[in-house]
This record gives structure tokens, sequence and C-alpha cells, in this order.
């Protein structure tokens, strides 16, 4: 296999591996090219990623993509994290084989799945407020 | 820390008494076969000598012998040059298996495309192809039956003497794909009713760039490759004659070897099997029992197997898979897929193939390292049952 030290580093010592409990948004994917599961926990506050925590199930790549794409977006608020590509991703993890790049595309799409559930939950939070506040 | 190789049906190590017959062929005996003078005769020599040896192993003539650059010429010019022989003359049909190499599985599909009508035999869950379907699916103008010995990622043997009985009876030429098998596996041509077979020097313990192909004397087949009256006219080209002692050398101590060989290897793969189905969620694919004694194929639930190979190789042991990740196609294996696995199955298989140089030690190394391997990345796995979503 033709992956960066990198890229090796991350799968074997993925950075924020695993799940948080009470996430403020959760996002997952599936790739239909090769099967392949990512899933992704935030927990917002402030709009500002304070944590993030990733499941994967794939090959090297994935799971080196997804666990980079955490370390570069923690401390982030919403608006610059998704402001991260695939590209950025694998050009962090030193580059990857062609054949592998969808692998980082992946994650940036979990992580978007991701916001876009922070922002859902949100909003229906916002809206029991205030329909507590009308009663 | 130590190499453990479990890929030897990808490719093995020179033996290093073949190693010993091929280095003069070099240097020394470096004439061109096709030459008339000393230098050039006492290369063709080699060569002859070389063709008897491979003809005695499988039971043929040495005539019957085409030396090619491996397994996968071998294959395209037995389906592509029958193919093409018998078009005219008898139909355009042809019929072979859903679990074939790329080699085979590509030239049918190189026929299809150019106006050849394919029957594809079906198999059962272990990978075996049953004869009655054979019967069924031969047509007046069925051409050739292509049917591989044994299968390279699951090793399921097939019953290739009763095919071939089949084949004869309907007077339709067969081929074999004996790529995993020579060397490893008893072979008569005539007992089989096999017309033409196909190996692969590199399969067991000779050089790369070397193969054969058996051809029935009768049988009708055109050149792919047009040059000289090499090989015939069959194969022309100069030959590879380093590579031809090679082959000669290598299947000569195989066959001489096997039986001993076999029992040893078949002890190690069942002590592999054992160990590794202790492992929760772990299902072995092919079949129980008629399978090669080197090969062990397993299915690891809820991970990946390019994941799985990364982390073995991290320990040293060289393995393989069917996954789709680990396939520059991202297809999973359709040898997996034709068995019946679903993808997340296919996806998780994982190839372990024993040889000369593997040890008990070997596998209980595997054995070792294996449940840790699995906890870790089962840890990582969002399709885990532990971990689905609180
Ligand atoms: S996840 Fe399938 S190739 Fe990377």
């Amino acid at each position: 296999m033709q992956y960066t030290e990198k890229v090796m580093d991350h799968f074997q010592h993925p950075r924020n591996m695993g799940q948080i409990e009470n996430p403020s948004g959760v996002g997952e994917v599936g790739n239909a090219v090769c099967g392949d599961i990512m899933r992704i926990y935030l927990t917002v506050e402030n709009n500002v990623i304070t944590d993030i925590k990733f499941q994967t199930y794939g090959c090297g790549a994935a799971v080196a993509t997804t666990s980079q794409l955490t370390e570069m977006v923690k401390g982030k608020t919403l608006e610059e994290a998704l402001k991260i590509t695939n590209a950025d991703v694998a050009k962090e993890l030193g580059g990857l084989p062609p054949v592998k790049l969808h692998c980082s595309n992946l994650a940036a799409d979990a992580l978007k799945v991701a916001i876009e559930n922070y922002q859902q939950n949100l909003k229906q939070e916002k809206e029991s407020v205030k329909n507590a506040e009308s009663r | 820390m130590r190499t453990i190789y479990l890929d030897h049906a990808a490719t093995t190590a020179v033996d290093p008494r073949v190693l010993e017959a091929m280095l003069p062929v070099f240097t020394e005996v470096y004439g061109n076969a096709s030459s008339m003078h000393h230098v050039g005769q006492a290369a063709r020599k080699l060569v002859e000598e070389a063709r008897e040896k491979v003809a005695k192993a499988i039971g043929a003539a040495p005539g019957e012998i085409y030396f090619t650059s491996g397994g996968t010429e071998a294959d395209n010019l037995a389906v592509l040059g029958v193919a093409e022989a018998m078009a005219s003359r008898k139909g355009k049909h042809l019929i072979t298996t859903g679990i074939e190499h790329h080699a085979i599985f590509n030239s049918f599909a190189w026929l299809k495309e150019n106006g050849f009508e394919i029957s594809e035999l079906p198999v059962d869950q272990f990978g075996m192809v049953n004869p009655a379907d054979l019967e069924k699916a031969i047509r007046p103008d069925t051409i050739l039956v292509s049917i591989m010995h044994a299968n390279n990622e699951i090793g399921t043997i097939q019953p290739i003497a009763e095919l071939g009985l089949i084949c004869k009876a309907h007077k339709i030429t067969f081929h074999v794909d004996a790529v995993q098998t020579v060397g490893h596996l008893p072979i008569d041509v005539n007992a089989m009713n096999i017309d033409l077979l196909s190996m692969s020097a590199h399969k067991f313990y000779g050089p790369k760039g070397v193969g054969a192909l058996y051809l029935r004397r009768g049988v009708r087949i055109k050149p792919h490759l047009h040059g000289g009256e090499q090989e015939k006219g069959l194969r022309p080209g100069t030959e590879n004659v380093p590579g031809i002692v090679g082959l000669g050398r290598a299947i000569e101590i195989a066959v001489a070897e096997m039986a001993e060989e076999n029992a040893r290897e078949a002890a190690l793969r069942d002590q592999l099997i054992a160990g590794l189905l202790k492992i929760p969620d772990v299902r072995l694919n092919g079949h129980p029992t008629r399978r090669l004694s080197s090969n062990v194929n397993v299915s690891i639930a809820y991970i990946e197997g390019e994941s799985i190979l990364l982390s073995l190789d991290l320990q040293g042991i060289c393995a393989s898979s069917g996954s789709a990740c680990a396939s520059g196609s991202l297809e999973p294996s359709h040898v997996l897929l034709a068995i019946g696995l679903d993808h997340p199955t296919a996806h998780g298989s994982l190839r372990l193939t024993l040889g000369r140089e593997n040890t008990a030690e070997d596998v209980d190394f595997v054995l070792q390292v294996m449940p840790e391997i699995v906890q870790r990345l089962r840890k990582m796995s969002p399709i885990y049952p532990e971990n689905l979503r609180k």
C-alpha cells in the first residue's frame, strides 16, 4: 500500500476515536462505491466545535482521513469547519493514493451532515422554548 | 520484526534448488534455442528437458506442452485461441463459471463484446460447480468449456474429472485453469479428460514470467502472438530459457514433495481455521473439506479487509483480502459475491495462504495477534453492535 507515514500513523493511533454521550450533532455517511461508513459526533458551544469524535468502518485511508479531519476542526467555528475540503484533508496527510481520494470526501461529508444535524437540533430546541414561553 | 509470509496464492519465493538450476543459463548456456550452432543447441536441449519434466508432471506428451510468459498468457491463448479457431466451424457459444480468475473472466468478457455467447455456471455457497449444471448448459454450438481446478481466493477444488467426462461425451474442448493447483494437487490430463491446461511457475516456487499451456494433440487453436516458429508457431518469441529451466526444475520438485507437503500444510491450515473461528462472528469462506491444503479464507464481521491487512502487516504478517477497499477497482471480489456473500461480509474477508516455509510458530503468532487486531478495529467500527448509536 502506498500510504504516507502520516496516514499510517493516524491509522495506528487514531485521534478522537469513539463516541460522545450527549452530542450536539451526529452525522453518518455511507459510501456506495465501496460500502464504507463513517460517523461523526460533535459538541458545539457558542458556535465553536469544542469536542469531536468519530467511528469509521473502511480502509486505512478512511480511518486516517476521519482522524485527521477531527484534528483539523476541533476548536474551529462551524463556518470555519465547513470550509475544510477533502483536498485539505488529503494534503494534510501528505497525499493519498488516487483511488483513495474519495475517502477524504467521505470524512468531509460526515462532518457536514453532523453540523446540519446540530443546526436542526438547535432549531427544534428554540421552537420548543418559544412554544413553552407562549403558553 | 519477523516476516510471516502467508500470501502464497499470490506468489512464492524461488526455491534455492530452482535458482541453482537457472543461474548457469543466464551466463553459460546463454544461446538462443532457435540457433543452429552448438551454443544455441545447448539451450535447446535444456528447453526440451524442461518440456519433458512438465509433460511428465501432468501425464502429457512433451509435444503437447507450450511455454508462455505465465498463467495469464496461457489462459488467454487457450480461451481466445480456441474461440477463434472454432467460431467458423461449430458455433460461438462458450461455458465458464462465475468464479474464474480475471485472466479467464476478462478473456470471456472480451469475447462477449465481440459477438460470442457466454454461459456462466453458478456455484453453490461453497464455491462448487454442479456437473448437472454443465450438462444443462451445453448446446450444439458450444465450442469450449473453461473451468478452474481450484479457486485462488477460497481454495475450493472442482470435480474436474467429472466435468471433463461430460465435455468428452459431448465432444467439447475442455480447458482447465490449473494455476493454483499444478505442483500442489495430482493432475493427469488423460484421466481427468482435460484438453487444455494452464500453469504458472511462480505459484510453485519457480520464477515469475514463465508458464505453460498443455494442448492435447488435435485440438484446434489459433495463435495470438504473430512471429517466428517457436513453440510450433503457437507461441512465437525467443524462448525464456532460464525461466523454462526454472519451471521444469520447480515442477519436478513440487511433484516429488507434494504428498508430504500437502499433509503438513493441511495440518497448519486446520489449526489456523480452528483458531480464527474461535473469534466471535468469524465465518469460513469456501468448501469445508474440498479445499487446497494451503488456503484459509474467513470473513470477519463488522470490520474491513484492508484495515485488517494493514494491521497484520504492522505485525510482519503478509495476507490478502477480497475487500473492495483493497482492490484498485473498489469492487469487492466477484468470487465472494458469487458464493452468496453480501457486500459487508465480502468486505471483511481475509485470505491466508500457506507455503513451504511456514511453521506451526507462524500459525501460533497469527492466532495470538488476530484477536487484538479484530477487537481494535471493531472498537472503531460504527456498525459493530456494541457501538451502535446510544
Ligand atoms: S473507504 Fe473504501 S476505499 Fe477507503
